[in-house]
């Protein structure tokens, strides 16, 4: 289904929308105050560009480091090609611990392998501590936003949920209230971990350490309580050196929540004595964009959200509208890469605006990747019948200046006169939620040379 | 072929070396005139406090006029002298007992002004657990440690052998119903830093 259809949905409860609209908005703004706090805003972007693209020209050689100097610290490095390999190695490693219940932090990876119904197939239990991931993993939907899982429910939705699994109060709305139930059930989960399973924000080839970020505490409480811990990281999260994480941990919150830094950035270099440290280093589809000079860049995405928070499409459509475990700007640019056809929509969800290009912490030139996805997928010849069709007609006209003239003059002495039904119905996406403008009397080249007479 | 050498291999074919060489870090970055005025107003903004101590007297002073250390029953404090501490962290073999401590009090190796962050680490702490599983934390840093920014702190760091080492930067939050934001979400309900005078 494409993703007009689905933002049709979406748009149907005008309050929501509205409110979904004005929520990001905030988060945006908030944003804004932080970048414009440090005068060397533009300096850090620049920097974290040339770092990431230092990095994925040498990426091979980084992560061959990587691997060197966590293995020296006692990690467990294994390798990953795609999601079904990704699933294997870490239900093989739960298997070898007889994990029963694990406790896992966010990780858009772990989303985009489908690792959560793997491993429940598999009998284990696995809960997101993530209290966004949560509140949507009770509802059984995914994440709508990456750093936002929960932006689309209102807390009156939370405190149904809350009802019907945590035994709140029935109506309770009050967030104090609700995070508090969470905290004690998540508390539960917590103690009776068997194993902790975390994403990755950065990993450093030049210590073979990695870094965690959270606000809640989630990953740390998730890791320092078992005895086993799994990191899952596609393997363009690399950076070279730790000084670099001066850069990225000034601009990664900031970019996402407006916040100054996230409460934990927590820094693991090896296990915890008598315990296991496992990292997952997963391409699934990474290194094939590795080698397309148009999107490269889009490797250097540090997951940030800062893309969806300010995209007016986005913001007004939602995060499932999008139907990928990366929504928005930077989504519609990594989803095509894996599936161009079932994707094939989303670079349309765009209107150029460039808004996501202007906020990029990392500077990926969104827009620009958005639009020359368009072409792409005219040249393999995906684009529906439905946008072919009217493009090729438009190619017609447009390639003949007294055509297009004839059919200017023509259309404005006959539409004003056409009945309603000729005019507003299924072929004219643009009149379904809006009229259209009058039409005027001349065109544009009569005004401008009875202006030119004058 | 194994995944790995598949995966490297993949990476060498598509990876195009046209890329400059690494950026230095050195650039004309923010400074502060007062850097712990700097500190301790962003920790207030990140929902910390901040208190400025002369002395061990000062501090445990001040953990007396906080409610929730009156009525604390489990206490963990890693420095002589300060808190009444009741739990000896390193003689506890599974983290799991720490469930029920309701106050922490760590050292801090050093605090960084412009985002009210304090590098904390599991160098002599058995179980790191500690900082995330209490109800409250208390870290006590030198006053005279306090880098301007996160460049001046890496500066700083060093990893070396295998360890663990953290930014803490206010107490446990989530915003994740309706971006309220909620103080104590998993971790700690409260950040208390100590800066002290020596």
């Amino acid at each position: 289904m494409s993703h007009a259809t689905q933002a049709a949905k979406f748009v149907e409860d005008q309050d929501r929308a509205h409110w979904h609209d004005q929520a990001l908005w905030f988060v945006r703004a908030k944003r804004d105050r932080m970048a414009t706090s440090l005068p060397e805003w533009e300096t850090l972007r620049e920097k974290a560009s040339q770092i990431k693209a230092y990095t994925m020209s040498h990426l091979a050689d980084l992560l061959e480091q990587f691997e060197r100097n966590a293995t020296k610290l006692g990690v467990q490095v294994h390798w990953a090609r795609n999601a079904a390999e990704h699933n294997e190695i870490v239900h093989n490693i739960l298997f070898r611990h007889d994990v029963h219940k694990v406790a896992k932090s966010k990780s858009m990876l772990t989303e985009e392998c489908h690792l959560n119904p793997y491993l429940e197939r598999h009998g284990i239990e696995v809960v997101d501590t993530d209290l966004g991931e949560r509140i949507v993993q009770l509802n059984n939907e995914p994440p709508s936003h990456i750093v936002l899982p929960a932006i689309h429910r209102k807390k009156e939705d939370v405190g149904e949920i809350f009802h019907r699994y945590l035994n709140t109060e029935e109506g309770a709305t009050d967030p104090e209230y609700l995070a508090e139930a969470a905290r004690a059930h998540l508390r539960d989960k917590f103690m009776n971990a068997d194993a902790g399973i975390t994403g990755v924000n950065f990993a450093i080839a030049e210590t073979g350490g990695f870094v965690v970020c959270t606000n809640e505490g989630n990953a740390d409480l998730g890791v320092s309580l078992p005895k086993l811990h799994i990191a899952c990281m596609g393997i363009e999260k690399l950076i070279p050196r730790a000084a670099d994480l001066g850069v990225f941990l000034r601009l990664l919150a900031r970019s996402a929540t407006g916040q100054p830094i996230t409460t934990y950035s927590s820094h693991f270099h090896g296990p915890r004595e008598g315990c296991e440290l496992h990292i997952v280093l997963v391409d699934n589809g990474r290194s094939e964009i590795l080698g397309s000079d148009d999107f490269r860049r889009s490797l250097n995405c540090i997951r940030c959200g800062a893309c969806m928070n300010t995209c007016p499409v986005y913001r007004r459509s939602g995060g499932h509208s999008y139907q990928t475990t990366v929504p928005g700007p930077i989504g519609s640019i990594l989803a095509p890469a894996r599936d161009a056809n079932a994707h094939n929509s989303l670079p349309y969800a765009c209107s150029l605006c460039g808004s996501c290009t202007d906020v990029c912490p990392v500077k990926i030139d969104l827009h620009h990747q958005l639009l020359t996805w368009r072409r792409e997928i005219a040249v393999r010849g995906l684009v529906p019948l439905s946008k072919r069709f009217p493009m090729r007609i438009a190619g017609v006209v447009f390639r003949r200046p007294w055509l297009y003239r004839w059919l200017g003059g023509l259309a404005r002495a006959i539409v004003p006169w056409l009945p309603r039904f000729l005019v507003y119905n299924r072929l004219n996406a643009w009149g379904r939620q809006r009229e259209l403008p009058n039409f005027p009397k001349k065109s544009f080249r009569q005004t401008f040379r009875d202006r030119n007479e004058q | 072929m194994s995944s790995r050498d598949d995966i490297l291999a993949s990476v060498r074919r598509n990876a195009k070396t046209v890329a400059p060489d690494l950026p230095d870090l050195e650039a004309d970055w923010i400074q502060y005139a007062d850097l712990q005025q700097q500190f301790s107003e962003v920790i207030e903004t990140v929902g910390g406090r901040c208190v400025a101590a002369e002395s061990d007297h000062d501090i445990n002073n001040a953990l007396k006029a906080i409610p929730e250390y009156s009525s604390a029953s489990k206490i963990a404090s890693t420095i002589p002298g300060i808190g009444e501490s009741n739990v000896s962290l390193s003689e506890i073999d599974d983290p799991h007992e720490l469930e029920d401590v309701d106050f922490a009090i760590l050292p801090g190796e050093f605090a960084v002004a412009e985002n009210g962050a304090v590098w904390v680490t599991d160098k002599d702490l058995k179980q790191r657990a500690v900082m995330f599983i209490t109800q409250h934390l208390v870290l006590v840093v030198p006053g005279g440690e306090i880098v301007p920014h996160m460049h001046a702190a890496y500066e700083r760091l060093h990893f070396g052998p295998a360890g663990f080492g953290v930014f803490i930067s206010g107490p446990s939050k989530t915003a994740d119903i309706e971006q309220s934001l909620v103080i104590g979400a998993h971790g700690p309900r409260s950040l208390t830093v100590f800066l002290t005078s020596n």
